[in-house]
């Protein structure tokens, strides 16, 4: 079952590979990684597709695709293609492609995908209430050291520390 | 100097799209390969079982972190032209909790979601139709949090310049510190790991096996 191929990397030697191609982009772009901006502005395209007027009159909106502004123009856009291409290439050359739920044992499929929604929902959410994700925020914040980023980085751990023991039974 | 070179105009707009393209498959990659492809996985870091998200972020932020000090001290990387996240502190600590709580029920976090989605966790999708979900509805009510959003609001405030310490020092202080969680982290999985019970179709189980039981009465 678990041959060489398929054997996740040593969280370590991972962590600084990470690190590495957060470091590049830093060089290269003098900018981090990120992942939820990219959600952001896809959701926004849609939007802007159904009813542009909508999209012209909502302040947050607007910022992103108001009047002639093509939301998917944008560099996290394109980062977050080549990121589903690059799980993609990971999980194939590791024999991980296949349909299959992620969960613990005690609950049942579509239990865990009525959690994966509403948990999804209230990651979108705080993800634009905090000004990004734990790919730009954390990860790219964090070593660049900005204050808030820190900030968040501890509350978010704290808070799913403290919440944990109340969904257990998703996941233990 | 002459890094970061977008900065410095070596190249343009459309290129740098490019360049994305290309970091955003080695992001990608490297978080499949992380195990970041799994829910479970990223979830038993809350329960101290597995803690593997700690690790890899840790390790992550203290690798760029001393990469981009020492590539300033040998006068290659300019640092001040490097994106800071700004400082907002009400909605970065509100929404860290809401992220927190929104981690433990999800499974995933937005960048996390997207790899496992794209080898075919189930549970990756419905997170992300939850997560687009969330955005609209977040713009939707913008107007009325508006000055929520911009509350505590430092500018480009630092680690550094908070404690009144040089940057040096906070980046000595923060590797003292991942390298403390790694080895408690080491100790709680010697305690903890073992308490694993195989899951459903979750990496940590042999996901030929499901195990299909009723859903706790909550």
């Amino acid at each position: 079952m678990n041959s060489d191929k398929s054997a996740y990397w040593n969280p370590y030697l991972a962590g600084f590979v990470l690190g590495l191609v957060l470091l590049a982009t830093f060089v290269i772009m003098g900018r981090g990684l990120g992942a939820s901006g990219a959600m952001m502005r896809t959701v926004t395209y849609a939007v802007d597709t159904i009813s542009p007027e909508h999209v012209d009159n909502n302040i947050y909106f607007a910022k992103y695709a108001g009047g002639d502004k093509n939301p998917l123009s944008n560099w996290l856009v394109f980062e977050v293609v080549g990121v589903l291409l690059g799980g993609l290439l990971s999980g194939l050359l590791a024999g991980r492609l296949r349909l299959q739920t992620d969960k613990g044992p005690r609950i049942s499929k579509r239990g865990r995908w009525g959690f994966a929604f509403l948990g999804g929902g209230l990651m979108g959410f705080g993800a634009r209430l905090a000004l990004g994700c734990t790919s730009g925020q954390a990860l790219s914040g964090g070593a660049t050291m900005a204050l808030g980023s820190w900030a968040f980085m501890f509350t978010m751990f704290a808070a799913a520390y403290v919440v944990a023991w109340f969904f257990r039974k998703q996941w233990l | 100097m002459s890094a970061p070179f977008y900065k410095y105009d070596f190249f343009g707009f459309e290129t740098g799209l490019l360049i994305a393209f290309i970091i955003g498959i080695l992001f990608g990659f490297t978080l499949e390969r992380a195990g970041f492809s799994s829910s479970r996985k990223l979830a038993l870091q809350f329960y101290f079982r597995d803690m593997t998200v700690l690790k890899v972020m840790f390790s992550a932020i203290v690798t760029a972190m001393i990469g981009v000090l020492l590539l300033n001290l040998a006068d290659i990387l300019d640092i001040s032209k490097i994106y800071l996240n700004p400082t907002f502190l009400g909605p970065q600590i509100g929404g860290g909790v809401v992220m927190g709580i929104g981690f433990v029920i999800g499974g995933y976090c937005p960048g996390t979601s997207l790899v496992a989605s794209a080898i075919g966790k189930i549970d990756g999708f419905f997170y992300i139709a939850g997560a687009l979900v969330g955005m609209v509805v977040f713009a939707e009510i913008y107007p009325l949090i508006a000055d929520f959003t911009q509350s505590g609001g430092m500018g480009d405030a630092t680690l550094g310049n908070w404690l009144g310490l040089k940057p040096g020092i906070v980046a000595f202080l923060i590797i003292i510190m991942a390298l403390a969680m790694f080895a408690g982290s080491e100790v709680l999985e010697k305690r903890f790991g073992g308490q694993v019970a195989a899951g459903g179709n979750g990496a940590l189980a042999n996901a030929s096996e499901p195990v299909e039981e009723p859903a706790p009465a909550e």
